[in-house]
């Protein structure tokens, strides 16, 4: 008896030795412009190829500007040195202009390449995201991608196993980001540490494809390893006729394989937490780590309140977010709004956004930028009319890329500045140095730019 | 790549918990092509305020990192254990140590060291009485020893009460012990490190 996470780590094995970590075959190695350039100088080093550059895919996401301004010069020598790595050792590669080019969690699972029972690895934590299909994907470093480039091979101990269980419903104005801020808050940040969590129950059956996506892509925020969601109809769904995705009798082989991926009855894990959906609330983080988090209609916590071993974290924490213990959330009010990034930047993230904003004006004040993860979802957003709804709303409507999620674009918070975000981190200077960043869901997001303070749907007349 | 047997130095007692790797190093400075010249970026925002205990001339020198829990959380990027060798550090020790970031560190030869919170808390608490205590680490039997400065009871009752606590706790297990014994009518501390992979 196995659990999904255990399979397909099995299956992967090349070689294994006591007191060693296991040789692991990867399916798919992802390759972007930032965490890439040292690991190839390293095999130019030493006259090395790439040994599956037809396993191997790149594009340009972190640095590249997501409008029409040029990037800046240590950018764009970058941005070229990833062109000239995917020409010289034969990747394909989606540069910025092509119609592929996105963010690289966003682009992969949107063509097909991401299928289940895959071992999937990136230069970048958030590649857990490709968890949501049933693939086992985590990040790896540069020295790393250095030898899964040489190799296809990679050397890693294997990890626990851990199983979030969540059941019932959820309430009508929660998105899939509310549950795994939830999760995050319960769990804390190494909540997940040395294992890889696989997400049950009702609650994670009933997302789309985007809602597992996102949840999975958060899998790091609580330390793990990576996340999981056995693949089922909804994953097959998503899969038939994308462009990488197996056709005709391929495709009816692939369904009988991934359908054997789940978690037999009966196999055990390392450890289980169990979430019930129907209590969970839109969640806004008030702090610099991701657990630190209360419900829309919460106040800012009292350290004083907090467990020992949270205490100090939060103080500092407040001392950088210029927060008071007590604040209602619903009363703080906001600088910018940036919807994008890897966990929430897809069709659906889209539309529930432009449903809250349809009609209305951003606060004036407010800076809001709408970043599609790539753009195939800028295409298929505007095919829907969703651009126009935001910019007519007073939204910037950018291309793909990270943008403002990590400060290294010219998509910048200024020092001081807060911002809701549907991006995945809110450290110190995360999205900018003296910046101050609150996740939240798109809909959160996109009410918060209309009220120009936190709020939900509903806070809305 | 030389092995790294043993880490003989003194220590930044940073204490800070959830340290992640956008404060070891910021983003800006991963738009760079090269594998150096990381160390004035590390923990960039912090060293602005000069009460930030790096830019403390008493641990000048310092080798050792102490941390408070998940050190190294957060993005991928081996620039974090970049900029921490090249300002010199070659250890840290703390609580827990975040999956990728310890992947990164053993690829570089930068060691992880993963042991009980009170250890670290003791380790801390002794480095700030006196900043020129001496840590070994010894990699090849997993342990970590300091000398505690004598003339001085907190530590000691640190120890006291820690010792007895954990190996309760921890009968049977192969899990972290620590042990503490008095050596040359000084308080001596041996922590035993949690085996955290095999260095190559």
């Amino acid at each position: 008896m196995a659990t999904l996470s255990e399979k397909v780590w099995e299956r992967h094995v090349v070689r294994r030795a006591a007191g060693e970590p296991d040789l692991l075959y990867v399916d798919l190695h992802l390759v972007h412009e930032v965490t890439s350039p040292q690991a190839f100088e390293g095999l130019r080093l030493l006259k090395r190829r790439v040994r599956r550059p037809d396993l191997t895919l790149a594009t340009m996401d972190h640095n590249v500007p997501t409008n029409d301004e040029p990037a800046e010069e240590i950018s764009a020598r970058q941005i070229d040195a990833m062109a000239r790595n995917a020409r010289e050792f034969g990747i394909r590669c989606y540069p910025t202009g092509d119609p592929n080019q996105g963010i690289v969690h966003v682009i992969s699972p949107q063509l097909g390449l991401t299928q289940p029972g895959m071992t999937i690895v990136c230069g970048d934590s958030h590649t857990s995201t490709h968890g949501a299909l049933g693939a086992l994907a985590w990040g790896i470093g540069t020295s790393e991608i250095e030898h899964v480039l040489a190799t296809q091979t990679i050397a890693q101990t294997k990890p626990g196993t851990m199983a979030v269980t969540v059941e019932g419903a959820l309430p009508a104005e929660c998105a899939a980001k509310d549950v795994i801020l939830g999760i995050i808050a319960r769990i804390g940040t190494a909540g997940g540490t040395g294992n890889v969590i696989e997400y049950r129950g009702a609650a994670i059956r009933a997302l789309s494809m985007e809602g597992r996506l996102t949840i999975c892509n958060m899998s790091i925020e609580a330390g793990a390893r990576a996340g999981m969601v056995a693949p089922d109809q909804v994953t097959f769904a998503w899969l038939e006729g994308r462009p990488f995705a197996p056709k005709g009798a391929q495709w009816e082989r692939a369904l009988d394989d991934w359908r054997s991926l789940a978690s037999d009855p009966g196999a055990t894990y390392s450890r289980e937490v169990a979430i019930d959906a129907s209590v969970l609330r839109p969640y806004v983080t008030w702090g610099t780590n991701p657990a630190q988090s209360v419900t829309i209609d919460g106040v800012v916590p009292d350290p004083d309140a907090l467990p020992d071993d949270t205490r100090e974290s939060a103080r500092r924490a407040l001392r950088y977010q210029d927060l008071t213990p007590g604040t209602p959330m619903r009363d703080i009010r906001v600088d910018a709004v940036f919807i994008g990034s890897c966990s929430n930047a897809r069709l659906e993230d889209l539309r529930a956004a432009a449903d809250v904003v349809r009609g209305r004006r951003v606060r004036s004040g407010i800076r809001g930028l709408v970043v599609p993860g790539s753009m195939g979802v800028k295409a298929d957003a505007e095919r829907e009319g969703l651009d126009r709804i935001f910019r007519d709303a007073g939204f910037e409507w950018r291309d793909a890329g990270c943008s403002m999620c990590l400060g290294m674009n010219p998509d910048i918070l200024r020092p001081g500045e807060r911002c809701a975000s549907t991006s995945n981190r809110n450290f110190e200077g995360r999205q900018g140095p003296g910046g101050r960043t609150h996740l939240v869901s798109p809909a959160v997001a996109a009410a918060t730019a209309i009220a120009g303070h936190f709020a939900s749907p509903s806070d809305l007349r | 790549m030389e092995p790294v047997r043993n880490i003989v130095g003194r220590a930044l007692p940073l204490a800070r918990a959830d340290v992640d790797t956008d404060q070891i190093i910021p983003s800006h400075w991963l738009k760079r092509l090269e594998r150096t010249g990381y160390g004035p970026g590390l923990f960039e925002a912090w060293r602005k305020d000069p009460a930030f205990v790096l830019n403390d001339p008493r641990y000048r020198g310092a080798t050792v990192l102490l941390a408070g829990a998940n050190f190294g959380g957060g993005s991928s990027r081996e620039h974090a254990v970049w900029a921490l060798l090249d300002a010199g550090f070659r250890a840290v020790i703390a609580p827990r140590v975040a999956d990728i970031f310890r992947n990164n560190a053993l690829r570089n030869g930068f060691v992880p060291v993963e042991v009980d919170a009170d250890t670290v808390a003791s380790l801390v608490a002794a480095v700030r009485l006196d900043p020129a205590t001496t840590i070994t680490i010894d990699v090849e039997h997993a342990t970590v020893q300091a000398p505690w400065p004598s003339g001085d009871i907190r530590p000691r009752r640190v120890l006291a009460h820690a010792a007895p606590r954990r190996s309760r706790r921890h009968r049977g297990h192969a899990a972290p012990r620590a042990r503490y014994r008095r050596v040359r009518g000084e308080a001596t501390g041996v922590a035993a490190a949690r085996p955290i992979a095999v260095l190559r």
